[in-house]
């Protein structure tokens, strides 16, 4: 039986769950022409939960035997999940109004899968590791496929239906291969068994560490496993595309992060050595292929792609810096990309949405404050001071540099410049092109605006104050390294 | 007694027959079906290891599997219905709208 101590150190998570039950619930009871109320009643859920994370702070909890870690770490990624959930419910409140996919599920859905990438952020066990991710995962197959008679939208969930379940092949395949050599699937556990029964060159325990390893690159999208990412990201609802890009990432590497730290510290010779390759490929060849997209969604599908590269460095680092740059990195990526597909989902007539690069000509005279936000973003994505981006790059360019990882550093460093074209070209074609024919519509919305609001603000708070969320990043690794 | 030994490589070939069945095979429902064999190759590995380590905590694992499966044959048979539905195929070379 669980203590009392332990619900409440799990409450956050409980309540979470409760009240992705209860919007179930009230679906049933409220009128189609009032479904947005759940919108309403999903965001208090939200606030309370984040208010529980608050409460919890600073506690050092291990829960159920091991297989649960209620630690600083988790709660600074519960809260990052928390925020986006915010944020893409904002966005997505007049969205799935307008285009007819208005059911309470959407909220349901949305809250679970946030559950699911709290589970990762708090996994002390392989198993919750895999449950966190399927709980993710399955919510997020039928979210990117909610307009279900859409055909893009459809192919597009079918795609991460498939290549998810297939990758959560590899991944259980490695966690078996791994319990096989330790015996146990306990994160803290299987650093024990590596240390006590020298295993630190077993096949069996390398090849299972190299399967969960590609599960979990298909989860966060490191190239070469990164094809279904563009498809999914066009053909999914847009505040759904946006969500993904924030929420999937931030768990995957949430839960990256708990696996490498707690159970294969001592093998970090191994598989520093292996991430390095794949961060560089993944920022190079996100931003390679980003050059030459015209839609909207697909440039910021292989943005984030690229991103996932630069974190990538912070993990490798593996230093107190590089770590805490990784969640002051998830942050910032969090508001900035958000953001934009925020942006993206004001730029709609009713039903007709403009996704193309060239739809945003005349933006800058036209719609302002909206042609500011985009820009703000894009800089912030760019990597411009005095952005939150910029200073995440910084810290995390710094860390790998600190750790000896300079070679890699200064190519990060000339991929943000091959970046920055493609960013810089948003901003060029809505201030300096004139539009081809009528410029493109905008919906007013009072939530959609507060979320590109609290988006802007957080991008430069974050950019030109970034000490609280700096300190708070380095205190959730203090357990850890200690330093 | 069979040696374990037996049944991972029992499950190294399910896996990998579920592996180029996903690579080879068009069919989604055939894919999904590959997939599910990779499933079960895991749950396969798992039983045996715990078996010899003398561990429960394997086999528990595979409960939990075994109920997430159901939970993806759910949502991906409810999936590849509504594109049959719509579409009239479940070709994964025919639905290609979006660049692959």
């Amino acid at each position: 039986m669980p203590t009392t101590q332990e619900l409440i150190a799990i409450s956050p998570e409980i309540i979470l769950a409760l009240w992705a039950l209860s919007v179930m619930f009230l679906d049933l009871l409220i009128a189609q022409s009032r479904k947005s109320i759940l919108a309403y009643w999903s965001l208090l859920g939200l606030l309370l939960a984040g208010g529980a994370e608050f409460s919890l702070w600073g506690r050092e909890e291990i829960l159920f035997q091991g297989a649960f870690v209620q630690d600083n770490l988790s709660l600074f990624l519960d809260l990052v999940l928390l925020l986006a959930t915010g944020l893409s419910l904002l966005m997505a409140k007049g969205y799935i109004k307008d285009l007819e996919m208005e059911h309470g599920e959407y909220y349901t859905l949305t809250l679970f899968a946030t559950l699911g990438g709290m589970l990762m952020a708090g996994a002390g066990d392989l198993l919750i590791v895999f449950l966190g991710l399927e709980v993710l995962s399955l919510s997020l197959y039928v979210l990117s496929g909610f307009r279900r008679t859409e055909p893009m939208a459809q192919e597009a969930s079918l795609k991460y239906f498939l290549l998810g379940a297939f990758a959560s092949g590899f991944l259980l395949y490695g966690i078996a291969l791994v319990f096989g050599s330790t015996g146990t699937t306990l994160l803290g556990g299987i650093a024990v068994a590596i240390t006590e029964g020298g295993l630190l060159g077993d096949p069996l325990l390398l090849l299972g560490l190299g399967l969960l390893g590609v599960g979990l690159s298909f989860k966060v999208a490191l190239v070469p496993f990164h094809m279904w990412t563009p498809d999914v990201y066009e053909g999914a609802p847009t505040p759904v595309a946006g969500y993904m890009s924030v929420v999937a990432k931030a768990a995957g590497f949430a839960a990256a992060l708990r696996i490498f730290l707690s159970a294969f510290l001592q093998l970090a010779g191994d598989w520093t050595l292996l991430l390095s390759l794949l961060a560089l490929l993944t920022m190079s060849g996100g931003n390679i292929i980003a050059l030459a997209q015209s839609n909207m969604k697909r440039l910021l599908a292989y943005s984030s792609i690229a991103h996932a590269g630069y974190i990538l460095l912070g993990v490798i680092a593996l230093n107190s810096w590089g770590l805490s740059s990784v969640l002051f990195y998830l942050a910032a990526y969090g508001f900035m990309n958000l953001g934009a597909f925020a942006v993206i989902v004001a730029l709609r007539d009713g039903e007709r949405e403009y996704l193309a690069l060239n739809d945003y000509a005349g933006l800058g005279s036209r719609h302002p404050l909206l042609a500011l936000s985009m820009a703000i973003f894009m800089l912030s994505l760019a990597g411009v001071p005095p952005t939150a981006g910029f200073l995440a790059k910084f810290y995390i360019f710094g860390a790998a540099v600190q750790a000896g990882y300079g070679w890699l550093a200064i190519l990060a460093v000339l991929n943000s410049v091959l970046a920055a074209f493609y960013y810089l070209r948003v901003i060029v074609i809505m201030y300096m092109r004139e539009p081809a024919g009528q410029v493109a519509k905008m919906t007013h919305s009072p939530a959609l605006a507060l979320a590109i609001f609290l988006a802007v603000i957080g991008t430069v708070q974050l950019g030109l104050f970034p000490a609280a969320v700096v300190e708070l990043a380095q205190a959730s690794l203090f357990p850890f390294l200690g330093s | 007694m069979v040696p374990v030994a037996n049944y991972l490589i029992l499950s190294a070939v399910l896996f990998t027959i579920g592996v180029l069945g996903v690579l080879i095979r068009r069919n989604a429902i055939v894919i999904f079906m590959s997939i599910e064999i990779m499933l079960n190759a895991a749950n396969l590995a798992f039983i045996a290891l715990a078996d010899a380590k003398g561990s429960l905590a394997g086999q528990v694992f595979v409960f939990f599997v075994l109920a997430v499966a159901a939970a993806e044959v759910a949502v991906g048979l409810a999936i590849i219905v509504a594109i049959s539905r719509q579409q009239g195929t479940i070709d994964v070379d025919e639905i290609n709208l979006l660049k692959w």
